[in-house]
């Protein structure tokens, strides 16, 4: 061993140097690693926008279909829902969906391009649960405020069928809307807005 | 000055955990022999792919589907559908085959400077159990894929089992949880492969290490540096692992990762022999592709296999090749390690096993012929005679002195300066045609022309060096 | 000890002897580069084969960003009719009709030329013959007693085989073309090159970018290589 004459600065140069360029290595080599945990392909086809037909629908019928694997509630609401809706603003947090996610046509009373045909992500706001459609009036479980809308069962949030939340429940804002449009009268697609252009 | 909460947090763990003692004791106070030469690097670069496999594996079964029904078609969804899927599944693919060039080449090393001998016996041991978990891991990984390949080499391979007479038909329906190799032996050999095994070889790994840092490495001179200590108890011929072999690793590991990358990013097939073409067509139970042969690694042993003209004596004369190595320790009863200071019938012998070994190796590619055949016979009877007449042929060695310090070699410099002298006198620089102004002209590369009597002479100097070598 | 190595050596080389037999094979030309002939090539498997034989691991998605094509052309000039962008490339032929007609499930395609190689597709594509013998009335040079009929007989007319008695066997030796097709001999030799190259690529679609990231990779790891070697040689000052 022969330690004399040892240049130390060119040592920890080339240390300093080497550790750069092989940390510099590891992260693009990282980069793969940890992308591969992003959606593939197959996930992405599944996320792929999605056609409705609703002129088999009935008023008061909820048609579920998946999107992106999620569940993506149509509503036909009657007249009377549409009345109830006007009602409804000092019990709701946000009415005017000013702090909710929507595309920027459904920013209105009724949350829709047309005010019958309600369309929504069927998530809760909260915590990610599909709240259950409720429709009917005043329910014994509900009690005399409920007016029919969705109810959370997993903690106990309340939207009215036009997705909004009510004030006093975990859900800090209304349900989410996805971009839809209309192909025809009877004909939907979901996860577009407008020709070609996939959200 | 008030300590860094930093300096702290350290001192709290140090003090509960012997991170500074793990680290003096087996790298910077771990002193090596200073002669170590190329075949050193495989012992790091076998940990560097076991590392390799099992990151890249643990990516792997996120996106794969141990289900016969669905197992192919998983595989072909990582390569073109998942991000990134193909690179890691290349990674995984070309590392198994590297895993095995890497350990071959680490087990040589043994071979030919003694390692296995006293005091390292038990090193070899740990290592030959390494072996035998890995071929255990690579033949089970070589099912998932779930092509024809795979299976059927699947078959051949659990089949082998039957031939133990009594409790072989039971044992090898045991081992497959079928009649045939099925859905059951997927998902079995999916379960082995991604956790047990693995599990497995993690620990052998760890004994293998500290058997080895309890009585530290032996050299290509064989020479035992702890009997020659200075005055501080330091060996004279050793250096600090830390940081003259973790620098010099690090060149390994580079130049290996340069060798791994142009197979996956240029022939990650590498013309069959990683990836097997009848591997891409999915396992059919009713047809048995045309040629079928194992994965290269496994050649040597398959060829063996086939060259014994009865089924059980074959699977005898299989298992029994890889058993003897075992034995090594004790069947060489040579008193001196390395290759350097051993007797002519020594180096003559392994020169021999060598060849019939690389021999068994490419026959076990090929479809059998009788000329092969034969061939392949003589192989496994020079295979088994290194090896069983050891005990004979090693007593007679004339053994040249050993001496009591390790010796110094040619360094890469020198070796490189060898080559290009060799380059020069196998080529000449062909004459211009015409005159040329340009400053081109003093390289000569390109206007070099392979000179016959320059080649006849080297040829000649090499079989003579190599003849010299062996006695 | 030199004899044993004269022996060992011919022997090694009568072993290769055994190897060769069967028909040599064309060479396809592979330009996995070549847009062009990678959408021509997926045009004449929409047209052609599409009908018994899926790529049911390719959507047609994929194409279309591979070859550089916009989604809506790619659905309208190469997919079939009704397609979906994201639909994989599956055959409209159910399997029990297939199983009643062929006998067996016409096999996927998707990894044929990595199993097959290109230049045995490329042959076998031009192998086929008439033989009256055979229930489809054709018969292959490359693979004898193939179970599916020769698609691109009108293109290429119909082709003859020059059979030789070998041993007691029938053995091709060549085949002649017998009736022309609608096709030249050089367009249709260009038509089954450009369906190979689209195969050749559905075989394995990322290796354009696999090859051309390789050189960033190998470029980085001589540099980290360099760096690695002059800070050993560094650091052995000391031991020398």
């Amino acid at each position: 061993m022969n330690n004399k004459g040892v240049d130390k600065s060119k040592r920890q140069f080339l240390t300093s140097a080497l550790t750069v360029v092989g940390a510099v290595g590891t992260g693009y080599l990282a980069v793969p690693f940890l992308a591969q945990m992003q959606p593939s392909v197959k996930a992405m086809a599944a996320g792929a926008p999605v056609e409705v037909d609703i002129s088999k629908m009935e008023p008061g019928q909820l048609l579920r279909v998946a999107w992106r694997g999620k569940p993506v509630w149509i509503l036909k609401r009657t007249p009377e829902v549409l009345a109830t809706l006007k009602t409804l603003d000092n019990e709701l947090r946000d009415p005017m969906s000013e702090e909710s996610i929507q595309p920027d046509y459904s920013k209105n009373l009724y949350r829709s391009l047309k005010p019958e045909i309600f369309v929504a992500i069927g998530i809760c706001t909260h915590l990610g649960c599909s709240p259950t459609f409720r429709p009917e009036i005043a329910p014994a479980d509900l009690g005399d405020k409920w007016k029919g809308g969705f109810f959370c069962p997993c903690h106990g949030s309340w939207f009215d069928l036009a997705g909004r939340v009510y004030r006093g429940v975990p859900a800090p804002t209304n349900l989410e809307i996805p971009p839809y449009r209309y192909v025809t009268e009877n004909q939907l697609i979901i996860g577009e807005s407008s020709q070609g252009a996939s959200a | 000055m008030k300590p860094s909460r930093l300096s702290l947090f350290g001192e709290w763990i140090l003090e509960r955990f012997p991170i500074t003692k793990i680290w003096e004791e087996h790298m910077a106070h771990y002193y090596a022999p200073k002669n170590f030469n190329f075949w050193y690097f495989f012992g790091s670069l076998a940990l560097l792919v076991l590392v390799n496999q099992i990151i890249t594996g643990i990516l792997l079964t996120m996106n794969y589907k141990p289900d016969a029904e669905l197992a192919f078609d998983s595989v072909e969804y990582i390569m073109r559908e998942v991000n990134w899927g193909w690179l890691i599944r290349y990674m995984h693919s070309t590392g198994a085959s590297a895993f095995f060039i890497v350990v071959y080449l680490h087990m040589f090393r043994g071979i030919i400077y003694g390692s296995f001998k006293h005091p390292r016996e038990l090193i070899w041991i740990f290592g030959m159990f390494i072996f035998v978990a890995l071929m255990a891991e690579a033949f089970m990984g070589y099912l998932l894929p779930w092509g024809q390949m795979s299976y059927w080499g699947a078959q051949v391979i659990i089949s082998l089992f039957s031939a133990i007479p009594v409790i072989g038909e039971d044992l090898s329906l045991w081992i497959r949880g079928d009649y045939v190799i099925s859905d059951a032996t997927l998902n079995r050999f999916f379960a082995f492969h991604v956790i047990a095994v693995p599990l497995v070889l993690v620990m052998l790994v760890f004994l293998h290490i500290v058997a080895l840092h309890e009585v530290g490495s032996n050299n290509p001179d064989g020479v035992e540096i702890k009997k020659q200590k200075d005055a501080k108890g330091i060996p004279l011929d050793g250096i600090p692992f830390h940081p003259y072999y973790t620098v010099k690793d690090i060149v390994g590991v580079a130049a290996f990762l340069i060798f791994f990358s142009v197979v996956i990013f240029y022939m990650p097939e590498l013309n069959g022999f990683f990836l097997e073409h009848a591997n891409f067509i999915p396992a059919d139970p009713m047809k048995t592709p045309e040629h079928i042969a194992p994965v290269w690694y496994f050649t040597p042993f398959y060829s063996i296999l086939r060259a014994i003209p009865d089924k059980f004596a074959g699977v005898i004369g299989m298992g029994g090749a890889i058993v003897v190595l075992f034995f090594l320790p004790w069947l060489d009863r040579g008193r001196v390690k390395s290759v350097r200071y051993r007797g002519g019938i020594y180096k003559k012998a392994l020169f021999l096993f060598v060849v019939s070994f690389l021999t068994l190796g490419y026959l076990g590619t090929q479809p059998p012929t009788p000329v092969a055949s034969i061939i392949a016979r003589i192989c496994t009877a020079i295979y088994f005679g290194f090896f069983l007449l050891m005990p004979i042929y090693t007593r007679w060695e004339k053994l040249k002195p050993v001496p009591t310090r390790v010796t110094s070699q040619p360094s890469l410099d020198d070796r490189l300066q060898a080559l290009k002298k060799v380059y020069e006198e196998v080529t000449f620089v062909a004459p211009l045609s015409k005159p040329v102004a340009s400053p081109l002209v003093k390289c000569t590369f390109l206007r070099r022309r392979l000179n016959p009597a320059g080649v006849r002479s080297v040829a000649k100097r090499f079989v003579k060096t190599l003849k010299t070598s062996l006695d | 000890m030199r004899r044993i190595i004269t022996l060992l050596l011919f022997c090694a080389l009568s072993v290769n002897g055994y190897a060769s037999e069967g028909v040599e094979l064309q060479a396809a030309s592979i330009d996995l580069s070549d847009k062009q002939s990678l959408q021509r090539g997926a045009k004449t498997f929409v047209t052609y084969c599409l009908g018994c034989h899926s790529l049911k691991y390719m959507r047609y998605k994929r194409l279309a960003q591979d070859f550089g094509l916009d989604e809506k052309k790619m659905l309208t000039q190469i997919a079939p009719q009704n397609a979906s962008i994201y639909d994989k490339m599956f055959t409209a032929m159910n399997k029990h009709d297939a199983e009643k007609w062929f006998g067996i499930q016409p096999p996927d395609l998707s990894l044929i030329a990595r199993s097959r190689g290109t230049d045995w597709l490329y042959s076998y594509l031009k192998g086929f013959y008439v033989d009256k013998s055979k229930a489809l009335g054709v018969n292959n040079a490359v693979f004898p007693d193939v179970g599916m009929p020769n698609v691109f007989w009108q293109l290429q007319g119909q082709q003859q085989a020059v059979v030789n008695m070998v041993e007691g066997k029938q053995i091709v030796e060549g085949l002649v073309l017998d009736k022309p097709g609608t096709l030249s001999e050089k367009e249709f030799d260009d038509l089954v090159n450009d369906l190979v190259n689209f195969l050749a690529y559905v075989g394995e679609p990322m290796q354009l970018e696999r090859v051309s990231l390789g050189k960033y990779v190998l470029l980085y790891l001589f540099m980290f290589l360099g760096i690695a070697y002059v800070l050993k040689k560094e650091y052995w000052k000391d031991v020398h």
